[in-house]
Formats: structure tokens, C-alpha cells, sequence
């Protein structure tokens, strides 16, 4: 029986790491949705979340309910700036532009954050409650806990206010076609501001998560390869893909770097990706775009 | 339209060089690259070798990105097959090293070939992460499979000739550059011809392209080929040039140095990929060159040199897609056209 109980335990943490992966998936989505733009630096605005954090807790003493709001405003204000002085110029261009001046821009928060805080990784204050908690006979590391139980709450809150809230209907809105949106009032430029700012907001605050777990280092964006994946899979455009995507690669990471060994998560879960471009390259949840001439 | 060039046949219109000008600039750039390796010391050899390498692997991405729109961030990957190939057989075999460079190439396209495959039903976004998912498994393959030495990668000897060994920048000048020069003249040639045609047809509009008779698959899985045969000789050339070849070698990083090369020097233009190579090969040289200068008044500068580095790259990718989308290539034809037009205009 102990078997199933490690099976469970190995499933509980992919769980755990899916969900941080769902809610970077959803800031990706949010920005996908609104603006078109694929965001390469996802990753590394993650990253800069968990060092802003670092710098406001360690570097400035600040209790760990002080800093975890900077994190986030430094997350938005950065998107913001981004928004209006990188994306914003770049409106019509050709995606593939677009998409790598988000690679450049990874590039230059990598650069920035190195030349701040030095190229070592490091730890964040612990500020999560360190009780171990067990699920029947599970036991669950508690920061993946309540990694997991954040993620899910603004996930949650998500899809909820894409669906309810006026700025999430303007925001379909204007996905599904922005011509029209703005001529039913919607500001649309506003509407691209914001889901930069809230999505680099929600990245910055996952990467505090990622950082309480993992710990925090230079090189920390790779995790928006595997965010990457986790919105491919699930479908770009796609809030509740990125749910489902994430949690999938959560688990299938966690059973693969168990099983088969640390080395081989990126092979499966990139094998798994070539196969959904190659069966479903909208994705699970994506819409089927039809090209006309 | 130029002032000046009044073509009265169609074989002067299709000239590769149409100007005298033209023509004698590229005969001082031959001179200057046949006296260069006398006159230079061996660390300017060594850039120049750098170089020389890196404008192949830009010019084989450009044929494929630039040309056909079908972007790739699997360069790098696909340099390792080449270079693996290289030291594999060098090593093994002992084959001359022509051969060597020859076959690395011919494999390199077989797995282009097989990553282009997705390339009908997926493009744009799609197409440039599948070939992002390609290089992560050849990654894999190359440091697990016994054949090409796990982590350590291969250390392999250098190349020879009539019983000379190649192992100094001045010698491996004369093999890299003419298999450069040839290269490049080879892409050049290349959008005279159907293919080359087609390609540009495609990246124009794909659908179009296939309604005007061009079968998108065929041509689509050729120009994958061309571009990665370049990447498998610019890859046994890399192998040559360092002779020691690990999976870390070509990492993601470097194919996104190749596109950002071919982005910063003007897509869809042979000059292009040259002066975009050479730009981005040689501005880690000069931040260094500075870095040694502020380091009397700054002393950490050295330590500051890697995420400068890092912060530069990602500006220069930014700052010319925002600022100058066509590139290096653009602003020498202006630099140009204005000499072409003064003084009657200004």
C-alpha cells in the first residue's frame, strides 16, 4: 500500500507545481487575449516578482505581508512601462516582431536583476506557515500547499471575473474583434494597458510563490519554457486550457522526474508538446482560427 | 530605381552585381580578406574565424526565416548535429575533413527535414516553439547517447591537410573563410533561382504562394533542408575551430544570438545576415574592450561585463525592432543612396 501512498504523494506535489504553472499560464493567457502578443518574458517577469520580493523583505525588512504586495506592484509597473513604451510601438507589426522583443526583453530583466542582486541564487525569508499538513496519509510539503491553494484562488477569481466583471466582457470584447469593441465604446487601448498590468502583477506574484519553494536565481525564467508548454497545450487563448494545462504538466513533470529522473522533464513534457502541434496545434481548449486568403 | 544603370538585357538584369562600384568593393573585400590573416595578430584571427562562422549559421537562418517567413529558434540545435557529426566521424573514421564538413551537412538537413515537418500544419508562433521543443530533445539525445560522449561531449583532433595539422586560427582562417565565402555566395544565388523564388513567394503570403502552383510542403521542407545544411557546416566548421564539442555548446541562447543576428542586420537580405553576424559577433569584444578601460576608475567593471552583456544583447534586439526593423542592411543603403543622389540631394 505504500506505493499508492507515494504514487499519491508525487501526485499531490505535481499538483502542487501545476498550479504555479496554471496561474503564470493565465497572466500569459490575459495578455494573449487582449493584445496578441505571445510573452516570451513571462518567464523572467516571474523572476522579477520573487527578487522584488527578496529586496523588500531581506533588503528592507519588511514583514512578508508588506513585501508581497511590492512584489506585485513592481510586477504591474513594470508591464506597465513595457506596455506603453515596447508593445505599444510595436501595434500592427508582424507577431513574430513582437514576440522577440519580448525575447529581448526577458533578456534585459535577466541582465538587470543579475547586476542588482549578483548571479548566485538565493533564498527567500520563509513567510509561509511551516506545519506539515497530510491529506489522508499524503504528506504535501506546506508551501506547495498553499502554493497550490493561492494559485487556485486567483485562477479562480479569473475566470470568474473574465466572465462576470465589465472589464473581463470588455476584454472578450476585444479579443474577439477589436474594431468592433471600440466602436461599442470600449477603450481598447486601456484594455491592452491593463492586462499588462494585471497579468505582470499576477506573474510577479506567482514568482514569489516559485521563489518561496525553489528558491530564487538569475535563470529562474526557464519556468516560462515550461509555462510555454502549459498555454500551448492548454490552448493560447484559452483561461481554463491554461488550468488544465498546467495542472497536466504539473503531474507529468513530477512523475517523470521521479520515475525517469530529473533530466527527462523537459523531454516528456516537450514530447507531449510536439504531439499536441502536431494533432491539436490550437490546443486543447484553443480556438480553430480559419486562414483566408 | 537607379540613376545610372540602364539595363539593356535581361542578364544584367538578373546580375548578382550590378554596378561597377559594386563590383570593385567585393574585389577589395576579397583583397582585404586574403591579406588580413598576414597583417593581423591571432586574436583578431580568432574573431574573424568567430565571424565567419556565425555569418554562415545567420545566412543558413536567414534563407529560412528571413526568406521563407518560417521562423526557427533551433539554429543552435542544429549546429550540435553538424558539429557532433564532425567530431563523431573525425574522430571514428578519420575521413578527410571536406567529407567530414560535407556529410555533417547532409545529416543536419535529414533532421531539418524531419523538424520541418509540423511546419504545414503550424506556423509563425507555433512553428518557432516546436523548433524550440526539437532543440531540447536533440539536446537530450546528444548528452545521453554513448556515441557522442554524455556531458563531457567530444574532444576531437584537429583537421588535416597534406598532413598538416589545422589547429591554429591563421591556418583554420583559410578553411573557415573560403567555406564561408562560398556559402554565402551559394544563398545569394539561391533567390535567383525558382526555389529561391518560391521561398520568397511563400514568405509573402503562403496560401497565395500554393494557389500560384508552389506545393507549400515540398518547399517549405526544402528550404528547412538548405537552412539546415548551412547550420550543419557552420556547426563542423564550429567543431573544427574548438575541437572540443558538449551538449552545452549550443544552447537555446545561441539560436536566439542567430535570429537576433539576422533581426539586427536586416531580414530577408544576404548583407544582411552577413553585417548582422559580424555586429552582434563582435559587440561582446568591444563591451569587454570597454570594460577593460573603466576598470582603473571602476574596478568591478570585469564582473559587471556578463549582465551587461546580457542587458546590451536584449537592447539591441528591442531597439532595432522598434527602431529600425530593416536593420543594418537599411541604413547602408541609405548611407548609400545618399551618396548615390548627392549633391542634388541632401
Amino acid at each position: 500500500m505504500t506505493d499508492w501512498l507515494f504514487l499519491t504523494e508525487v501526485f499531490l506535489a505535481g499538483l502542487g507545481s501545476g498550479a504555479l504553472y496554471a496561474v503564470t499560464g493565465v497572466a500569459f493567457v490575459l495578455i494573449y487575449k487582449a493584445t496578441r502578443v505571445v510573452n516570451l518574458a513571462i518567464g523572467e517577469i516571474l523572476m522579477l516578482g520573487g527578487y522584488a520580493f527578496f529586496g523588500a523583505a531581506a533588503g528592507w525588512h519588511l514583514p512578508a505581508w508588506v513585501a508581497l504586495p511590492v512584489a506585485i506592484l513592481a510586477g504591474a509597473l513594470v508591464g506597465a512601462v513595457v506596455e506603453r513604451g515596447l508593445i505599444r510601438p510595436m501595434l500592427g507589426e508582424s507577431p513574430i516582431s513582437v514576440f522577440m522583443v519580448t525575447i529581448g526583453l526577458g533578456s534585459i530583466l535577466a541582465g538587470f536583476v543579475q547586476i542588482v542582486w549578483g548571479a548566485d541564487p538565493l533564498r527567500l525569508p520563509e513567510f509561509l506557515p511551516s506545519a506539515p499538513i497530510f491529506i489522508g496519509e499524503a504528506y504535501v510539503a506546506p508551501k506547495v500547499a498553499y502554493g497550490f491553494l493561492a494559485a487556485m484562488v486567483v485562477v479562480t477569481a479569473f475566470v470568474l471575473g473574465l466572465r462576470f466583471s465589465r472589464g473581463g466582457v470588455a476584454l472578450k470584447a476585444t479579443a474577439a474583434d477589436q474594431a468592433a469593441a471600440y466602436s461599442v465604446g470600449i477603450d481598447v487601448p486601456r484594455v491592452f494597458s491593463l492586462s499588462w498590468i494585471v497579468a505582470c502583477g499576477v506573474a510577479a506574484g506567482a514568482g514569489v510563490l516559485v521563489g518561496a519553494i525553489g528558491g530564487i536565481s538569475p535563470t529562474m525564467g526557464v519556468f516560462g519554457l515550461s509555462v510555454l508548454v502549459v498555454v500551448i497545450v492548454g490552448g493560447l487563448d484559452s483561461m481554463a486550457g491554461a488550468l488544465v494545462g498546467g495542472l497536466f504538466i504539473g503531474v507529468v513533470e513530477a512523475f517523470a522526474g521521479t520515475f525517469l529522473g530529473g533530466e527527462y522533464r523537459f523531454l516528456v513534457t516537450f514530447s507531449i508538446l510536439i504531439l499536441i502541434l502536431m494533432v491539436r496545434p490550437y490546443g486543447l481548449f484553443g480556438t480553430h482560427e480559419i486562414e483566408r486568403l | 530605381m537607379r540613376i545610372g544603370t540602364l539595363k539593356t538585357d535581361y542578364a544584367a538584369d538578373e546580375a548578382l552585381f550590378d554596378t561597377r562600384l559594386q563590383k570593385l568593393l567585393i574585389l577589395l573585400a576579397c583583397a582585404a580578406a586574403v591579406l588580413f590573416p598576414f597583417v593581423a595578430s591571432p586574436y583578431w584571427l580568432f574573431l574573424a574565424c568567430l565571424c565567419a562562422i556565425n555569418v554562415a549559421s545567420a545566412t543558413g537562418l536567414n534563407i529560412l526565416t528571413g526568406y521563407t517567413g518560417l521562423v526557427s529558434l533551433g539554429q543552435a540545435a542544429f549546429m550540435s548535429v553538424g558539429a557532433y557529426t564532425v567530431a563523431v566521424l573525425e574522430i571514428h573514421a578519420g575521413t578527410p575533413f571536406l567529407l567530414n564538413l560535407l556529410v555533417g551537412g547532409l545529416l543536419t538537413a535529414l533532421v531539418g527535414i524531419g523538424v520541418g515537418i509540423p511546419s504545414l500544419r503550424v506556423k509563425g508562433l507555433y512553428l518557432a516553439i516546436a523548433t524550440i521543443a526539437a532543440s531540447v530533445v536533440l539536446h537530450f539525445v546528444f548528452a545521453h547517447w554513448p556515441l557522442t560522449g554524455g556531458m563531457q561531449g567530444l574532444s576531437m583532433p584537429p583537421a588535416r591537410l597534406f598532413g598538416l595539422a589545422l589547429d591554429q586560427p591563421f591556418q583554420l582562417y583559410w578553411l573557415i573563410l573560403p567555406v564561408t565565402a562560398l556559402m554565402v555566395l551559394g544563398a545569394a544565388n539561391l533567390f535567383r533561382t525558382r526555389v529561391g523564388r518560391a521561398f520568397i513567394a511563400i514568405r509573402d503570403r503562403d496560401i497565395s504562394a500554393e494557389v500560384l502552383g508552389i506545393p507549400l510542403l515540398r518547399y517549405k521542407l526544402m528550404s528547412f533542408a538548405v537552412s539546415s545544411f548551412y547550420a550543419g557546416l557552420a556547426g563542423g566548421l564550429w567543431a573544427y575551430f574548438f575541437r572540443v564539442v558538449t551538449p552545452e555548446s549550443f544552447p537555446l541562447v545561441n539560436s536566439i544570438f542567430y535570429l537576433a543576428a539576422i533581426i539586427v542586420g536586416g531580414m530577408g537580405t544576404i548583407l544582411g545576415g552577413i553585417l548582422g553576424a559580424v555586429f552582434m559577433t563582435m559587440v561582446p569584444e568591444l563591451l569587454k574592450f570597454v570594460a577593460g578601460l573603466v576598470t582603473p576608475f571602476y574596478p568591478d567593471a570585469l564582473a559587471l561585463l556578463a549582465p551587461v552583456r546580457t542587458i546590451v544583447f536584449g537592447a539591441l534586439i528591442v531597439g532595432f525592432l522598434i527602431f529600425e526593423p530593416h536593420g543594418l542592411a537599411e541604413i547602408w543603403r541609405r548611407i548609400r543612396r545618399f551618396f548615390h543622389l548627392w549633391p542634388f540631394r541632401t
